[in-house]
């Protein structure tokens, strides 16, 4: 029962009933129409010989009077045939003719008899014939009937319908049993894709919907879901080795902090130790803080909730109070920092977020330039400002070590870190959040080496390109 | 000074409520929105430290409300939110200061005393002094003992802000946001280099030190006795 519900409520089954309604509706306006048109047709026959018959028998009638007409009424009355001669008294009594009896009224018309009307004959008094006939009166009160017996055109006319009948049912069974395939598989492909769907639901974001080859329909809705479902699958695999990192990422603080306070705590340390150890753990603390508002920070500006609050924004003046802000700290470890700012550049963009992002941006360059245990000369890092090409180009470079050319696109992912020992300190989201900021400001993040032909110290170069405000 | 805190979150309540104590301040509690605008109506605050989301009643209601009624009372907003959005808000919705969780305890207590002194401000006085130190703020110029400190003038206004509030604790993000007008964490110690730098423009070649460094929280201007 609950299959046979489920039956009916398949798209199928309910299309297929529906056409087989409309079938016998339509069917059964044709076979009507049909069997109308044919007994018309046949019946205009009938008349036509019944009116032949009154012609031929009017000349006689005319040529040789009552008694020409008589002999000859009662020679037509024993040829075999289906038509019918009477001659009647005035008072309705049958005088001569193939009639026995016939049903009462009929003398009283003159002319054409347009309804059948009913007969009995000579011979066969159980069966009841019917007929249409002319009645014509004759001039002594006497009236002679013309007609045509109407069982041979009926006959024809119930096999046309039968026929016709036949071949509704049969074309109806076919086209029932077609509908029923046809709807069948393409409810098995509909199955199939809720087979595939479903495991994709539990999980098992590799599975695709599956395609025939055909091109139809559902070949075609089957490909868009399934690109879709690539672009998913994809998005879903970054985000996966996101949590990967960060449960590394977070993991690794929170198992310090907590090995720390147990180390701590199982020693017999004096006062001056546990404060020790609490500050460190403060630190170890708001290192993990730092990580969760950079994320915080990415995964917001990434929403875009910021964007509307883009405005006229000094880059010139950012740049600089940056550099400025940061010169003492190059020049404390012995690096240089050359400004090149163009002034006067400005660019719809948000004053903090870009700062932040500089600022990034310079504490990376000088971390790289610098080498506390190999100290150089010359490490220094450039901070440029300029439009170029219909661009606004804000770059930080340094003359640091760099990175190879293969890992650019790598490391503004989150939680990568190319120094796999993380000696440097630093979360790994730095140039992530960049990434994230520029693509707010409609902008572009490149990486390129700041010097190719030096082997040993290539550098970096970050290029910021904004659009020109419009 | 006696400052009402609104927090639902009962534990972190406690703790303020302990630190602060210790701290020498006098500290009133409201768990709720409803009870915290009640008190802030019924008593006088020195400081008002109020959380943004709470129950009843949210922070920031709380604060135009009070302001609509010309309470003047220094608030200081603590909000999980950080985003720069966020924090304008707030303050536009008439907080003195904003600070985000997760945050260290000296750094609110910092901010909240510089929150209570402000009713004896010094912007109107022309000229700052510490000990030997003047700063003159209409002609720009700092002396020690007489002699003339030549300053860049990102490190006057540096001095201008530690002169300002001398004698407190002032931090290195309070530093940062009001002198450079960042407010994010820079990470490096970008501020603890500018310090030195004024320090040693400030104290070398002159007898006793200013500029004290206070660990874990930040530094202070003050005359040594």
């Amino acid at each position: 029962m609950a299959r046979l519900n489920a039956m009916l409520k398949t798209t199928a089954v309910r299309l297929s009933l529906l056409y087989l309604l409309l079938f016998v509706v339509s069917a059964t306006v044709l076979l009507f129409y049909v069997s109308a048109q044919s007994e018309k047709a046949l019946r205009g026959q009938t008349e036509r010989a019944i009116e032949r018959d009154v012609r031929t028998i009017n000349n006689t009638y005319r040529r040789s009077g009552v008694n020409g007409l008589v002999r000859q009424i009662e020679r037509r009355s024993r040829q075999p045939g289906s038509s019918l001669y009477i001659i009647a008294s005035p008072n309705g009594e049958i005088f001569a003719g193939n009639v026995s009896e016939i049903q009462p009224g009929i003398f009283d018309q003159d002319g054409d008899i347009d309804e059948p009307f009913k007969y009995k004959r000579f011979g066969d008094f159980d069966a009841e014939y019917t007929a249409l006939a002319h009645v014509m009166q004759l001039p002594n009160g006497f009236k002679l009937l013309v007609g045509r017996d109407l069982a041979e055109p009926d006959r024809f006319n119930s096999l046309i319908e039968r026929a016709l009948m036949t071949a509704l049912a049969i074309m109806g069974i076919g086209a029932l049993a077609i509908w029923f395939f046809v709807g069948r598989s393409a409810l098995k492909r509909i199955d199939r894709m809720s087979v595939a769907s479903e495991k994709i639901m539990a999980g098992d974001l590799s599975q695709r919907l599956p395609v025939m080859g055909s091109g139809d329909e559902f070949d075609r809705m089957s490909t868009s879901l399934n690109t879709m479902l690539g672009r998913i699958e994809q998005l879903n695999e970054g985000l996966r080795q996101v949590s990967d990192n960060i449960a590394h990422d977070l993991k690794t603080p929170l198992t310090r902090l907590r090995n720390r306070a147990e180390a701590t705590l199982a020693s017999k340390a004096t006062a001056k130790d546990y404060r020790a150890a609490l500050e460190d753990m403060i630190s170890e603390s708001d290192q993990l803080i730092r990580i969760f508002s950079a994320l915080l920070m990415i995964s917001r500006v990434e929403a875009g909730s910021a964007a509307a609050k883009l405005s006229d924004l000094d880059l010139s003046a950012v740049a600089l109070d940056a550099a400025e802000l940061y010169e003492p700290v190059a020049e404390d470890v012995d690096v240089k920092l050359i400004t090149d700012i163009d002034e006067n550049i400005t660019i719809n963009g948000n004053r903090e977020l870009i700062g932040q992002t500089l600022s990034n941006l310079i504490d990376n360059a000088i971390k790289y330039a610098s080498d506390e245990n190999n100290p150089r000369d010359d490490a220094s890092i450039w901070v440029r400002l300029k439009e170029q090409d219909k661009m606004i180009v804000l770059s930080v470079s340094d003359n640091g070590p760099g990175i190879p050319d293969d890992k650019f696109d790598e490391v503004t992912k989150r939680f990568v870190r190319l120094d796999k020992s993380r000696n440097k300190p630093g979360t790994g989201l730095g140039l992530s959040l960049v990434d994230a900021v520029i693509r707010m400001h409609s902008g572009k993040l490149e990486l390129s080496a700041t010097n190719a032909t030096q082997k040993e110290f290539p550098g970096l170069t970050v290029d910021l390109k904004f659009p020109v405000k419009t | 000074m006696k400052i009402l805190i609104i927090e639902d979150d009962l534990e972190t309540a406690a703790y303020l409520t302990k630190a602060f104590r210790e701290a020498g301040l006098t500290v009133d509690h409201a768990s709720d929105g409803d009870s915290g605008y009640f008190l802030a109506t019924e008593n006088s605050y020195d400081v008002m430290v109020v959380d943004r989301m709470l129950p009843k009643r949210d922070g920031l209601s709380i604060i135009s409300s009070l302001r609509d009624q010309g309470n003047e009372t220094p608030v200081l907003i603590l909000s999980a939110l950080g985003q720069v959005d966020d924090r304008v808000t707030g303050l536009r919705a008439g907080g003195d200061d904003y600070l985000t969780k997760p945050y260290a305890f000296s750094e609110l207590l910092a901010r909240v005393e510089i929150l209570g002194r402000r009713k004896g401000t010094r912007d109107t006085e022309t000229v700052y002094r510490v000990g030997d130190l003047e700063l003159d703020r209409l002609s720009h110029e700092v002396r020690r003992g007489g002699q003339v400190i030549n300053l860049q003038p990102r490190e006057y206004s540096l001095l201008e802000y530690l002169m300002n509030n001398a004698g407190q604790v002032v931090t290195r993000t309070m530093l940062l946001e009001n002198v450079w007008d960042y407010h994010f964490d820079p990470q490096t110690n970008v501020i603890d280099v500018h310090i030195s730098r004024l320090r040693s423009k400030i104290e070398k070649g002159f007898e006793g030190s200013l500029l004290h460094t206070i660990r874990g929280a930040g530094y202070i201007l003050k005359a040594s006795e």
